[in-house]
């Protein structure tokens, strides 16, 4: 009996020295190794300019005077006096709730097409649907699209079929450019989710499908839910935080299609007043707590989302 | 295994497992390829657009109202943007070995050094794991302009201001990479290295030898979007000397030229456009199913 309560007790010893902190890194040091590269850079080049622009964000700074440390003023003046700051923030939220989600659903849903076809094929197709990400010029199209005079596309058609009297200026009409700026977000937006997509989807299990078949998966939308999204899980999550960043900082479809400023800011976003005072007016205090506030703003979505995305395939 | 089930492959095919698929109709096939038809059509725009005005005479180019295809094509842009080209204050070579090294190394190093550091947060256990991971992807939601000014100022702290360093470092430490590459390795099953740990490898080795080849539409992703990215900067904001600017610095200032350069700006697109595009070619024809083999995944 006393034995037994001894080994016990030495082997308690030995948990314990096993479950200290200092026992724990040690014995991965060859993580840590291979860790360190990366995260010596991510923190000269990352973290450091993030933390100091957090600081800036209290401080009165011009870029040429050594900043001024204010406290909250930034802060109070943007929800309390800065109209135009909260205007920009409406038209980032409508933008963002409805890019957001509607793109995710056309990257999974393109690239799971496109994940039908082999070789040459695929990559061709890909090309095709990731055009606008990767030519560079992409915003040209619209312009012409969306010129205001008769000449422009869309003014064209609709006035050769009778439904226009006279063209319309699409773009700085107020009530068109928000709508107008959604269709063009949407059409640029197969990006990074798209291929990350289109990447995961190999990685899926083919032996997967035929168990599910076996277990009564009937047709390739249930095959879809049940098997394909489950098992592209992580492939999800990292397009769904691609999504956010990507849907929350829209800003250079609003500035070459509407200007900074647009007529009456309506296709002012928070990145594009963001600009204004960084790159403009250099208040470089005032944009980081532009900043601050879209981090927080995306950081919130994230938590949403991530918690969204767990229930997929239940 | 895996070696039979390639053997047993059949050759080439426009679809896969055409007559056996499970789960396929053909209403369902006919649906989706419409859909694809009419949104492809809308997508490849811009692509046609670029093709088209890179041979376009001057004169079709300042045609109004715009048309998309060309009617007289003609090189005389590429010739126009050579001459040009040959003229440079520096020579043209120059441009195009900054481009290699700056492209080069941000590419390569940061698909590098993100995948090494993605394999112990994706596999390993270890103290401060999920504080590092969290970082990574927080980091990502901090818009960049902004860390645009501390980011120089630390450049000139660290004496790589107009270095092809200045370039190089940051972009291997985008957050981008790592989230992407511990994503894909979350997925592999922790048998593959349980038994290389076995034979006595060492970590360093079961993340060359084993996770990387086994990840590989991860890192040829990856490579697309580093490359596309390293691609389009001009690289003004931490080079000075003429010497050091990348290839599409140079291309910018010649297409900045004004309306007597628009033939040579049309090239100019062309070009900037044409060279990721093929690299994605290369890339994405390589994004082939690489565990798809049931003796991998146990």
């Amino acid at each position: 009996m006393d034995n037994q309560v001894q080994v016990s007790e030495a082997a308690l010893a030995v948990a314990k020295k096993q479950a200290s902190l200092s026992y724990r890194i040690k014995r991965n040091k060859e993580s840590y190794i291979m860790l360190a590269p990366y995260f010596i850079l991510f923190f000269f080049f990352t973290v450091l300019p993030v933390v100091m622009s957090i600081f800036f964000s209290f401080t009165y700074y011009n870029m040429l005077e050594m900043p001024e440390f204010i406290g909250w003023k930034n802060y109070i003046k943007l929800f309390l006096e800065d109209d135009i700051f909260l205007k920009s923030l409406k038209n980032t939220m409508i933008l963002a709730v409805i890019t957001g989600p509607v793109s995710y659903m056309l990257c999974l849903l393109f690239a799971w097409i496109i994940n039908e076809f082999k070789g040459w094929l695929r990559a061709f197709l890909t090309l095709i649907f990731y055009a606008p990400s990767i030519c560079g010029n992409a915003y040209v199209v619209w312009t012409l699209i969306l010129s205001g005079d008769r000449y422009g596309y869309l003014n064209g058609f609709l006035m050769d079929w009778g439904i226009l009297d006279e063209a319309i200026i699409w773009m700085k009409t107020e009530k068109y450019v928000l709508p107008m700026l959604i269709v063009v977000q949407l059409w640029l937006s197969l990006g990074t989710g798209f291929l990350s997509f289109i990447a995961g989807l190999q990685t899926v299990d083919k032996s997967l499908y035929e168990a599910a078949a076996l277990d009564g998966v009937k047709n390739r939308w249930q095959e879809l839910w049940y098997v394909t999204l489950p098992a592209m899980k992580p492939q999800l999550m990292f397009g769904a935080v691609m999504q956010i960043t990507q849907s929350f900082a829209i800003a250079d479809v609003s500035i070459q299609l509407a200007g900074n400023p647009s007529v009456n800011y309506s296709g002012a976003t928070v990145v594009t007043h963001l600009l204004d005072y960084g790159t403009v007016r250099f208040e470089m205090g005032y944009a980081s707590a532009i900043a601050t506030v879209l981090f927080l703003l995306m950081v919130g979505s994230n938590l949403l989302v991530q918690k969204v995305l767990r229930r997929v395939g239940e | 295994m895996k070696k039979q089930n390639e053997t047993m492959k059949p050759k080439k095919r426009l679809f896969k497992r055409r007559a056996k698929r499970l789960n396929r109709s053909m209403a369902g096939n006919t649906l989706l390829f419409v859909l694809m038809a009419i949104c492809g059509v809308a997508m490849v725009l811009p692509l046609v657009m670029v093709i088209n005005n890179c041979l376009k005479p001057l004169d079709e180019l300042y045609q109004f109202p715009p048309k998309i295809f060309v009617r007289n094509p003609t090189l005389e842009n590429f010739t126009d943007l050579f001459t040009l080209m040959n003229n440079s204050w520096v020579p043209f070579s120059r441009y195009i070995l900054n481009t290699i090294i700056i492209t080069g190394g941000g590419m390569v190093g940061h698909v590098l050094i993100a995948s090494m550091a993605a394999y112990p947060l994706a596999k390993h256990n270890f103290p401060g794991k999920k504080i590092l991971f969290q970082m990574v992807v927080l980091s990502m939601m901090f818009s960049w302009t902004v860390t645009q000014t501390p980011q120089y100022m630390i450049i000139s702290w660290l004496h790589i201001n107009n270095t092809y360093w200045a370039l190089i470092l940051p972009a291997c430490s985008f957050g981008m990479g790592l989230y992407l590459m511990k994503q894909f390795m979350e997925q592999l099953p922790d048998s593959l290295m349980e038994s290389a740990r076995l034979d006595g490898a060492s970590e360093f080795h079961i993340f060359w030898k084993i996770v990387m080849p086994n990840v590989k539409p991860a890192w040829l992703t990856l490579a697309i979007f580093q490359f596309q990215q390293m691609w389009g900067n001009t690289g003004s904001t931490f080079l000075r000397d003429e010497q050091l600017k990348p290839l599409q610095y140079s291309l910018q200032q010649i297409a900045a030229g004004g309306a007597a350069r628009a033939g040579a700006a049309a090239a100019v697109t062309f070009i900037i456009a044409a060279v990721p595009i093929t690299f994605f070619l290369i890339c994405q024809k390589n994004v082939l199913e690489t565990m798809t083999s049931s003796g991998m995944k146990d």
